[in-house]
């Protein structure tokens, strides 16, 4: 589908979520609580905030919950029942004021999760999900997204990408059938779009470092002794994988309250020691450096190979979110120089 | 699944046979030697363990694993008529059909034996198939040998040449069989590597030193197999566990030539 264009006000685009949450819509915008920005869902459009660069977490619990049920168990003396999980996961939601980024991540994390087998859980919640992403104005030292080949503008992955030009409007860009319902559903709030180049009012985020060939030439990385050099302060705690909008690696567990539980799957963390841990006490990855590189190397070679993309879109939350100050932008810069 | 027949192989090694509790299901169920499925203890979780038995046994399947945390306790405290789950088959296969006509030459170390017994098996029973095939096994103790009974079996057999082993300084007086690390006496037994495919189990140290010793012998690493047992959790590439290089070992895996383990990162 062809981009079409339209522009909304400031008082109509309130107006227009606010009808959306009557309509029975749920909505899960940044909200600013305890100085952190954060998605939740919104009762009011007024709760949103604009203060924020990028949110702490990214939209990805609204399609991949930390913890999901996957079916209810109950034993009894002489058998065990198993119940399904619930066939309607979510109603229909939009995700207000996520970054380009974060669109690119959804779809990386719906090219993984539709690749092969469909996950069923991931593409009923985002089949019931729109993206109304908002660009940039502002970026910090830790975003690198127009070195992954993505920027500030950027409409991929978003269903509406809304860019905020002059006097309080909106600049509104549709790209597919989804962004296309909610302007035909609420026609009467949108007027026609100025002929402007939406460039100007986007940040410029300097590119750090050369992406071309760069899943190629990490080829000969893997014995490195710049994964020890860069993991030092690593402590495995996994927080980068917790905030990256494209990490999607899973546990199963049982939870139980006596004869009666769940069976769930919970975020985990290829940065975790005992992600790879076999029960004879052997761990392929027993290092926190080779968890490390197993991390970008994942990220940076493995995805380009299965998926034809990168598993990283420069949002910078792993560097923003992680105690130890350790920074993928530098780490990347630095590995492409070293290799 | 109910838990039809339990035999207890080894110290801390059992191995469950069961039943489809759906009849219809069970008769419908089938699956290729080399493939794994995840069977549940409720309430404590899954555990991955290969299918034990032959696809040519049809009337229940076999699972054989060392209990060693929480989950494959609770497994090993099942009594017989106990219902555990089971989700599967999961995985690729040895491709015992493009062997036929060939010498097959099997090196097994431990708990690595049964996903060998399941292709073991099945070859057996098409036994005409195949020429030589000879099995070397080996554990740290002979109380540690699994599947005792079919071993002896096989040692009856004049048509598969069966070689045990235990680690040197662990035999008994009573041990009959060889004294030595299973790669050692697989260089003293001196295969040939002429028209014969390996496959070769065991812990990943084992592997490692048996390759090498084929290596020595001649054998084409495009007719070398193994499988892997990495850690595993859902069992079709989604939840990133046994992630290695470009493949998943669930997904691509567990069978794998030693050709196709060249090209991956050493982390399994």
């Amino acid at each position: 589908m062809d981009i079409t264009r339209h522009l909304i006000s400031k008082e109509k685009l309130s107006s227009l979520i606010g009808k959306c949450m009557e309509d029975g819509k749920k909505v899960y915008a940044p909200v600013k609580k305890n100085n952190l920005v954060n998605f939740a869902f919104i009762s009011s459009f007024q709760e949103i905030t604009n203060d924020y660069i990028n949110t702490v977490q990214s939209a990805k619990p609204v399609l991949f919950p930390k913890a999901e049920k996957l079916m209810e168990i109950k034993m009894s003396k002489d058998n065990i029942e198993l119940k399904s999980r619930d066939k309607n996961l979510i109603s229909e939601t939009i995700v207000y004021g996520s970054r380009p980024c974060d669109a690119t991540g959804i779809n990386i994390l719906n090219k993984m999760f539709t690749a092969g087998i469909t996950d069923q859980l991931f593409a009923e919640r985002f089949a019931k999900t729109t993206l109304i992403s908002v660009s940039c104005k502002k970026c910090d030292s830790k975003c690198f997204c127009t070195s992954m080949g993505i920027n500030p503008g950027n409409t991929d992955g978003s269903d509406i990408l809304l860019t905020e030009v002059e006097n309080g409007n909106y600049l509104v860009e549709i790209m597919t059938d989804k962004g296309q319902k909610i302007i035909s559903s609420y026609q009467s709030y949108f007027d026609k779009a100025p002929d402007i180049n939406k460039d100007k009012y986007l940040v410029d985020v300097p590119v750090a470092f050369e992406l071309k060939g760069f899943d190629e030439k990490i080829k000969d990385a893997f014995d490195s002794p710049i994964w020890l050099e860069q993991s030092m302060r690593c402590i495995g705690c996994g927080s980068c994988a917790y905030a990256c909008p494209t990490c999607a690696c899973f546990d199963i567990q049982d939870s139980f309250n006596g004869q009666e539980g769940q069976r769930k799957r919970n975020w985990d963390s290829c940065g975790f020691s005992m992600f790879t841990l076999h029960s004879s006490g052997h761990n392929p990855r027993e290092v926190q450096s080779k968890r490390w590189r197993q991390r970008i190397l994942h990220k940076f070679q493995y995805m380009p190979e299965q998926f034809q993309l990168f598993g990283c879109t420069g949002c910078g939350r792993c560097s923003r979110s992680c105690p130890t100050d350790m920074n993928i932008k530098e780490h990347l810069i630095n590995l492409i120089k070293n290799i | 699944m109910r838990v039809d027949k339990i035999i207890e192989e080894a110290p801390f090694i059992k191995t469950f046979h069961l039943k489809f509790i759906d009849e219809e299901q069970g008769n419908k169920f089938t699956f290729k030697t080399g493939q794994f499925a995840e069977y549940s203890a409720f309430g404590e979780g899954e555990s991955t363990f290969c299918i034990a038995s032959s696809p040519t046994t049809t009337d229940h399947i076999e699972c054989t694993f060392r209990y060693a945390g929480k989950v494959t306790t609770a497994l090993a405290m099942k009594a017989e008529g106990d219902i555990i789950g089971f989700r599967g088959p999961y995985g690729n296969c040895f491709p015992i059909h493009e062997w036929k006509g060939k010498n097959l030459l099997f090196v097994a170390g431990g708990i690595a034996l049964p996903p060998m017994r399941s292709v073991i098996q099945n070859c057996l029973g098409f036994r005409d198939d195949y020429k030589k095939i000879t099995i070397l096994y080996g554990a740290k103790t002979a109380d540690d040998l699994v599947y005792k009974d079919e071993l002896r079996n096989w040692e009856e057999r004049t048509d598969i040449d069966l070689i045990t082993t235990v680690d040197p300084g662990r035999e008994t007086p009573a041990w009959k069989g060889k004294v030595g690390f299973v790669p050692k006496i697989l260089q003293d037994i001196e295969p040939s590597a002429e028209n014969t495919v390996a496959i070769v189990c065991g812990p990943p140290i084992m592997i490692k030193y048996s390759f090498a010793v084929l290596d020595k012998l001649g054998f084409d690493d495009k007719n070398v197999y193994t499988t892997l047992e990495n850690r595993m959790k859902c069992g079709f590439g989604k939840c990133g566990r046994c992630n290695v290089g470009k493949i998943f070992v669930c997904k691509d895996g567990p069978v794998f030539t030693y050709k196709q383990l060249k090209e991956l990162p050493m982390e399994y």
